[in-house]
């Protein structure tokens, strides 16, 4: 029963990648990439990955989503024009050879691997009591790998500066997106103030319990900032300038407080990153909680957009 | 006992899936956005409603079974608003030529 239950999954996951890839649509395209990673997100929870799909769920599929959206009604106008221009025969066969190898290569390393497949998790399962967290990935994260997360952070940080650098320069430093005009008794206002209060106690909530169970700061930082997302959309809030130095200080607080540590560790326990004994967990939840509203600002403000609009 | 209520969450999953393929036959059927969305609410409203209600016996603790309850109250909701905004853009934009 379970088995057809993954083999349908696999199947339809497979047709609706494909469907995306071909389709001539661009808002269509989107949708069909949201409802991929919302079954990528299912086929997580049958892998017991629920850590990755709540993250699959929130960013792959919901904040990238919603990205994508905004840009396909972006090109809406010119995709008329963009369709005339179809590239050559010669482009399109190289193309389709290219991808193909690259799937093939992908398909003979994963059919490689060797049986069982090389793992860490005995270690991990070792040495999670010197952390003091119980959940295994939150230890691989701020612990074992703390690196790889203190460089996801700051990738994010990069994305907004990439997504900023786009403003053009009379309103550099103003609001970033249009502004919102909605009917203020229609249903999007009355979601905007229904939502939030329930969305942020979850949000943290699933923030709250990542040290212990799936869950986590990325995460529980994508349900913040859709929240915001909606109440601006609904035209009940602003953005706020970018030029605003609380703005900056606010969202390069999480990354610097993840150096700081990184940084003392490198004086006091040997190792950039290294957390001296006893304090593992007291650090990365310092951590934890500096990077969470930074995150959340952040995620909130590259969604947002760049700046469209002078500050008044 | 056990068999009585393993009966109610056979029934009540049940239904709730006959929603859900009525709801999507209805989606892929019906002629005209409005008509599709009324599809799709039912699936949503009743077909996640009834599932609910039939795994609630089987859940360990009241706090789980709160949790699942407000996973559909919340589901009601998006769907709500959801189809209330895809209605309005249908409207505006017009039948289509």
């Amino acid at each position: 029963m379970i088995a057809a239950l993954n083999v349908g999954l696999a199947v339809l996951i497979l047709a609706l990648a494909f469907w995306t890839v071909v389709a001539r649509d661009t808002f269509s395209a989107v949708v069909g990439f949201v409802a991929y990673g919302l079954l990528l997100a299912l086929v997580w929870v049958q892998l017991h990955g629920i850590d990755v799909a709540l993250t699959e769920a929130a960013l792959g599929s919901g904040l990238t989503g919603a990205l994508l959206l905004g840009a396909a009604a972006r090109l809406r106008k010119t995709e008329a024009a963009a369709r005339t221009e179809r590239p050559g025969v010669s482009t399109r066969v190289v193309a389709a050879l290219v991808a193909g190898s690259v799937t093939v290569a992908l398909a003979i390393a994963v059919l490689a691997l060797p049986d069982p497949a090389p793992t860490l998790a005995p270690q991990t399962a070792a040495n999670i009591a010197a952390t003091g967290v119980g959940n295994p990935l939150t230890a691989v994260l701020l612990a074992f790998r703390a690196m790889d997360t203190l460089l996801e952070a700051i990738v994010v940080l990069f994305a907004l500066i990439g997504v900023w650098s786009l403003a053009p320069d009379r309103v550099w430093g103003g609001r970033p997106g249009p502004l919102h005009r909605v009917d203020p008794d229609g249903i999007l206002a009355y979601l905007a103030r229904v939502l939030p209060p329930i969305g942020i106690i979850v949000g943290i909530y699933i923030f709250w319990i990542g040290a212990d169970l799936p869950g986590g700061k990325f995460q529980g930082a994508t349900l913040i900032a859709a929240m915001w997302l909606l109440v601006v959309m609904a035209g009940l809030s602003n953005t706020p300038p970018i030029g605003r130095a609380w703005l900056r200080i606010a969202v390069v607080a999480g990354p610097v407080v993840f150096i700081a540590v990184g940084a003392a560790g490198a004086a006091i326990a040997g190792a950039f990153l290294a957390y001296p004994d006893g304090f593992a967990k007291p650090l990365i939840k310092v951590i934890e909680w500096a990077l969470f509203p930074s995150l959340a600002l952040t995620l909130a403000l590259i969604v947002a957009g760049a700046p469209e609009r002078p500050e008044t | 006992m056990s068999f009585l209520l393993d009966l109610f969450t056979i029934a009540a999953v049940s239904a709730g899936a006959v929603f859900f393929l009525a709801g999507t036959v209805g989606l892929l059927r019906f002629p005209d956005a409005l008509t599709r969305l009324h599809a799709l609410t039912k699936a949503d409203n009743l077909g996640v409603g009834l599932i609910v209600l039939g795994l609630l016996p089987h859940v360990e603790g009241v706090l789980a079974g709160l949790k699942l309850v407000s996973i559909w109250l919340l589901v009601l909701l998006a769907s709500a608003a959801a189809s209330q905004l895809i209605a309005r853009a249908a409207r505006r934009a017009g039948p289509p030529a």
